[in-house]
């Protein structure tokens, strides 16, 4: 008899949702990265943002994580993952970002849904640029996380998409 | 350990270059270090000449990790070669699947260099 993994999605208080993406996104930075994510402040809200990676979740959720940041940060984190010198990493930033998304995004489900197959990723989209806006259609709900990366600032951002 | 030929399959070239560096803090050394972006950009590199570990993400472009593994057991490059999936999909069902279809060991991102020691190392000293 094969045995079913698949079970009713719980569902999650927006609490929960915040703490997940909050606990989430620090590991993510914490283990990959080996930098400690300080809460960020208002201030810090809108960051010049030169990159903003994401990725989607379909199932038991459906929305989208990003992570945005400014080109300072972008580079920086690229120069950690990798662990070369700033001039040396400028080329990877994109994909460095794109990873960082990807794990965040990753670290989420599996915090949400344990272990439940109730959501699948899309592959990360990168974009670059200081004067873009995007809107995702039919969000029903969200959440922004600020963070200072060391003294940069950081935003993760979750939005939820309605049935 | 004898110094091992590695494959290291990511559509990300940072994931690529992460783990290469955490396979060297784990003490492999390495003798050939092969990259693929893809699952069927790593069969063409098999094709070519064996390793003698596979690393694999699943989440990728064209071809995924699950199809890859799937795919392996026709190659006659790969046969024993141990495969440890690396990836962000955590949950149960894939790790069930991917185990089931011949691969080792699997590492959830993000990960420490610790746990690429722990699933790695036995597998080379097998």
């Amino acid at each position: 008899m094969t045995e079913t993994i698949q079970s009713e999605p719980k569902v999650r208080s927006h609490e929960e949702m915040y703490s997940f993406l909050e606990i989430g996104t620090k590991e993510v930075f914490s283990l990959m990265l080996g930098r400690e994510l300080e809460a960020g402040q208002e201030s810090h809200s809108q960051p010049g943002t030169a990159f903003a990676a994401m990725v989607g979740l379909a199932g038991d959720i459906c929305g989208v994580v990003s992570v945005r940041c400014g080109q300072r940060a972008a580079e920086r984190i690229a120069a950690l993952m990798l662990d070369l010198p700033p001039e040396k990493a400028v080329e990877h930033v994109s994909d460095a970002l794109g990873e960082v998304a990807n794990m965040v995004a990753g670290n989420f489900k599996n915090k949400l849904n344990g272990k439940n197959d109730g959501c699948m990723l899309s592959l990360p989209t990168v974009i670059t640029g200081a004067d873009y806006r995007f809107r995702s259609l039919s969000v029903e709900s969200g959440m922004e996380l600020q963070f200072s990366f060391e003294n940069m600032p950081l935003i993760v951002k979750l939005e939820l998409y309605g049935e | 350990m004898k110094s091992v030929r590695a494959l290291i399959v990511d559509d990300s070239s940072v994931m690529r270059k992460i783990v290469e560096r955490a396979l060297r803090q784990a003490g492999v050394e390495l003798a050939e270090l092969r990259e693929a972006g893809n699952g069927a950009e790593a069969l063409a590199v098999l094709a070519q000449s064996g390793v003698d570990l596979i690393l694999c993400d699943i989440n990728m472009p064209i071809m995924d990790g699950l199809e890859f593994v799937k795919r392996l057991k026709d190659m006659k490059n790969a046969t024993g070669v141990p495969v440890v999936m690396i990836t962000t999909e955590g949950s149960e069902s894939h790790v069930v699947q991917a185990l089931s279809m011949g691969a080792k060991g699997y590492i959830r991102k993000p990960f420490t260099p610790d746990q690429v020691k722990e699933h790695i190392l036995p597998l080379l000293q097998a």
